[in-house]
C-alpha cells in the first residue's frame, strides 16, 4: 500500500515534471520564425521511417550503427516491460502480465535481457570510444566542459539501469526457484528467463531470501528511478535526440540540397526592376530585417535542428574546412544556437515571460564571423547528419546579415561583388571580351 | 543566339558557358571541348555570348541575395526574351542555380549538365565514343559538390568515362562522402581562414594517393583547384587534371 502511493506519486511528479520542462523547449522551439512545411506528407512519414525509426543514415558507419542499434533496440523494447512496472508499481502487484501472457512473456523479458546485455555492450563501447580510444570526433573542443560531462552520464545512467534490471531479475530468478518470490507460483520452479537464471544463481546464489528481497526491490525502485531520471533529464540534454528525430526528419527538406531559399524581401524589391507589372506585396515602410542575427531570427525548423542535434560530430568530421584545421564545426554551429536560444528562454522566464535585451545574439557572441566565412557551401555537414539536420542553412542566414546588414563582408569579398555588379563576372573583365573564347585557338 | 533567332533559326539547346568557361584560360579549353562535342553530333546550339552574364551563384553563396536576384532577372529575362527550352552548362555552379534557384523567380528550363548531355548523347546513339588516347589508363573521378551532393549527379560522369576503356578509380570519399575541392560557397574568391592546411591540398593528396594518370572532374573550379593541388605535389608530369568533357574530345580526336 505504502510502495504503491510512493510508486505513483513518483509517477505523477515524474510525468508532470517532464511535461513542464518539454513545454519550454516546445516554446523555445516557436521562439523562431514561422513558416509552412505541410506538403508530402505521405514522403515525409516514410523519410521518418526510414531515417528516424529505420535508422537509416546511421550505416554509413557500420561499426557505430550496430553499437547505437544494441542501445536503440532495447530502449524500444524495454517500453514494453516498462508497462507491466507501471501496473506492478501502482497497485501492488508482482509480474502480474507472467500468470496471463505465459510463454510470451518468459520470451518477451527473455528477448529484453538479451537486447539489454547487447546495450551493455555497447554502452561500454561507447564510453570507450569517447574517454579511452578518443575517437577525434568525440574530443574536439566544442565538447569541453558540460557537452562531455552530459555524454557520460547518459552512458553511465544507461549501464546503471541495465544493472538494475538484472538485479531485478537475477535477485527473483532465484527467490523464485526456492518458492519465495512474490511473482505467482505456477509450479515451474524458474521464470525461464535467458539470462536471469543463469546469471541470477551465480551472483545471488548463496544469499538469504531476505537479501535476495531487498536486492530484487532495490533493481525493482532502481529501475523504475532511472527512466523517470532519464525522461527529466532529456529536456536539459542532448540525449532528446531520441524524441525530436521523428519530428526533426518529418520537416525533413525536400528539395535538392543545392537549392538555396530565395529571399521574398528581396525579390519582392527587385523583381519590379525587370517585370513593371509585379506589385511588390510588402510595406515598404515596414522594417525587414535580412538573414539572421540572433537565434530568434532563424525558423522553428531550424531551431528544432539545434534541439535535435546529439553532438554525434559526424558533420564536422566530413567537413573540408574542419578536417584542414579551420575553425567551422557545423556541429558547434547546431550547439552554439542550442546555447542561445536557452539562455534567451530563460531571460524569459526570468523576466515575466518577455525578453529582456542581454546585449548578446548568437552572431558575434556564440558564432563568429571567421567560422561562417570559412563554409564551403558543400553539403557534406547536411548529407552526414543521421537524423537530417542542416547547420548550412544558419550559416547561410548569418552570412546573409553580415553581408546585407552589416556589410561586413570580407574585403574580396566585396570585389568579388563589385565585379559580377559591373561586369557580370566574378573576376575584373569586360563584359565586351566574354564571348572572345569563340575566335581564340 | 541573337544571330541564329535573326536568321529565323531555333537552337534545340543552349550552351550556358558560364563566367570560368568564359574568361578562364584553362576553363576555357573545357568550353571548346563541349563545343567540339556538340559539332560532331551535330547539335543545333547557340550561346548567349556577350549576353550572358554571371548567374549570381557565387554572390548567393557568400550571402549577397540583392546581387544574386539582381543577377538571375537580368538572365532569365534574356533567356525567356529567346523562349529557351533547354540549356546544357558546362559548370555546376551556373546547373545548379538556373535548375533550382531560377524556377521560382521565373526561369523555368529544363537544366542538364554537360556531363549528362554527354551521356544522353552516347545512350541514343550520336555519339561513339573510343578510348583513344586513354584506353587502360587509370582515372580517378573526383565528385563536384554542386553535381554530387546538390543536385545528385553522380553516375553520369562516371559512366561516361568508362566508356573510355579505362581503370575508372575511387577515393576513399566519393559520391555523396565526396570532399569539396575548396572552391565552393565562394572560397574560391577569398583566401582561406587560418588552419593547418588548404582543402584543394587535402583532395589531391587522396587522389594522388591512388596514382592516377587522370583525375577527372566536371567543373572549372575544382579544375583549378585539383591542378593546384597536383602541383603542390610536383606530380604535374604523372597525372594530368582533365574535365571529363576534354576526356571525350581528345579520346576521340574532335
Amino acid at each position: 500500500m505504502v510502495s504503491s502511493i510512493v510508486f505513483i506519486i513518483l509517477f505523477l511528479a515524474g510525468s508532470a515534471f517532464f511535461f513542464i520542462n518539454a513545454k519550454k523547449v516546445r516554446r523555445n522551439i516557436l521562439l523562431g520564425k514561422d513558416i509552412s512545411i505541410k506538403d508530402n506528407k505521405g514522403e515525409r512519414i516514410k523519410i521518418m521511417t526510414l531515417i528516424a525509426l529505420g535508422q537509416k543514415k546511421m550505416f554509413t558507419r557500420p561499426i557505430p550503427a550496430i553499437l547505437h542499434l544494441f542501445l536503440y533496440t532495447a530502449f524500444v523494447i524495454t517500453q514494453i516491460e516498462l508497462l507491466e512496472i507501471i501496473w506492478d508499481g501502482a497497485l501492488g502487484h508482482h509480474r502480474a502480465f507472467r500468470p496471463a501472457l505465459g510463454g510470451f512473456y518468459t520470451f518477451m523479458v527473455s528477448f529484453i535481457e538479451i537486447l539489454s546485455v547487447l546495450a551493455f555492450i555497447g554502452t561500454i563501447a561507447f564510453l570507450s570510444r569517447r574517454n579511452l580510444l578518443k575517437v577525434p570526433r568525440l574530443v574536439k573542443s566544442e565538447l569541453n566542459g558540460w557537452p562531455k560531462l552530459d555524454a557520460n552520464f547518459i552512458l553511465l545512467g544507461e549501464l546503471t539501469l541495465i544493472c538494475f534490471i538484472f538485479m531485478m531479475n537475477g535477485a527473483d530468478e532465484v527467490l523464485y526457484s526456492r518458492g519465495a518470490s512474490h511473482a505467482k507460483n505456477l509450479g515451474d520452479g524458474s521464470l525461464g528467463l535467458t539470462i536471469s537464471s543463469h546469471l541470477g544463481p551465480v551472483l545471488f546464489g548463496g544469499m538469504s531470501d531476505g537479501a535476495l528481497h531487498v536486492i530484487e526491490r532495490i533493481g525493482w525502485w532502481g529501475h523504475i528511478v532511472m527512466v523517470f531520471g532519464f525522461l527529466n533529464y532529456l529536456p536539459f540534454s542532448k540525449h532528446i535526440h531520441i524524441l525530436l528525430a521523428f519530428p526533426n526528419t518529418y520537416f525533413s527538406n525536400l528539395k535538392p540540397k543545392g537549392e538555396f531559399r530565395n529571399l521574398f524581401e528581396v525579390t519582392d524589391v527587385v523583381k519590379p526592376n525587370f517585370d513593371p507589372s509585379y506589385q511588390p506585396v510588402l510595406d515598404p515602410n515596414a522594417p525587414v530585417k535580412f538573414g539572421a542575427k540572433d537565434a530568434t531570427d532563424l525558423t522553428w525548423k531550424q531551431l528544432l535542428d539545434a534541439y535535435t542535434c546529439t553532438e554525434c560530430g559526424r558533420c564536422t568530421s566530413a567537413c573540408p574546412q574542419n578536417i584542414t584545421g579551420k575553425k567551422l564545426s557545423p556541429r558547434k554551429i547546431m550547439m552554439d544556437t542550442r546555447d542561445r536560444i536557452e539562455d534567451i528562454g530563460k531571460n524569459i522566464d526570468k523576466n515575466d515571460g518577455k525578453f529582456v535585451d542581454d546585449g548578446k545574439s548568437l552572431l558575434g557572441d556564440y558564432i563568429t564571423a571567421e567560422e561562417i566565412w570559412a563554409c564551403n557551401t558543400c553539403n557534406a555537414c547536411v548529407q552526414e547528419c543521421p537524423v537530417n539536420i542542416d547547420p548550412l542553412g544558419i550559416i547561410m542566414d548569418l552570412r546573409q546579415q553580415l553581408v546585407l546588414e552589416q556589410s561586413a563582408a570580407p574585403a574580396a569579398l566585396n570585389n568579388m561583388f563589385g565585379n559580377i555588379e559591373n561586369n557580370g563576372a566574378p573576376w575584373q573583365f569586360s563584359p565586351n571580351d566574354r564571348a572572345n573564347w569563340i575566335n581564340e585557338n | 543566339m541573337a544571330e541564329m533567332i535573326a536568321k529565323g533559326e531555333t537552337p534545340e539547346i543552349l550552351f550556358w558557358v558560364g563566367c570560368s568557361g568564359s574568361f578562364d584560360d584553362r576553363a576555357k579549353k573545357i568550353t571548346k571541348a563541349i563545343v567540339r562535342i556538340l559539332n560532331h553530333v551535330g547539335v543545333k546550339f547557340a550561346v548567349l555570348g556577350t549576353e550572358e552574364s554571371c548567374t549570381g551563384d557565387p554572390a548567393k553563396r557568400a550571402g549577397n541575395e540583392f546581387l544574386f536576384q539582381m543577377q538571375a532577372f537580368q538572365n532569365i529575362t534574356v533567356l525567356n526574351g529567346y523562349a529557351v527550352k533547354k540549356i546544357v552548362t558546362g559548370c555546376p555552379h551556373c546547373f545548379n542555380t538556373i535548375r533550382n534557384e531560377y524556377p521560382e523567380l521565373g526561369g523555368k528550363y529544363e537544366v542538364v549538365h554537360h556531363t549528362q548531355l554527354v551521356q544522353e548523347l552516347i545512350n541514343s546513339g550520336k555519339l561513339k565514343v573510343q578510348g583513344g588516347e586513354f584506353k587502360g589508363k587509370k582515372i580517378v573521378y573526383h565528385d563536384p559538390c554542386y553535381l554530387g551532393r546538390a543536385n545528385d549527379v553522380y553516375e553520369a560522369p562516371r559512366n561516361v568515362i568508362q566508356k573510355l576503356d579505362v581503370e575508372l578509380a575511387e577515393m576513399k570519399r566519393s559520391r555523396a562522402n565526396g570532399l569539396c575541392c575548396g572552391a565552393g560557397g565562394a572560397q574560391m574568391f577569398k583566401e582561406a581562414e587560418k588552419g593547418n592546411k588548404e582543402v584543394n591540398n587535402e583532395r589531391a593528396e587522396e587522389a594522388l594517393a591512388l596514382n592516377p594518370d587522370v583525375i577527372a572532374v566536371g567543373c572549372p573550379f575544382c579544375n583549378t583547384m585539383m591542378t593546384d593541388g597536383v602541383k603542390h605535389f610536383n606530380k604535374e608530369g604523372k597525372t594530368k587534371v582533365l574535365d571529363v568533357a576534354e576526356l571525350i574530345a581528345s579520346a576521340n580526336d574532335l
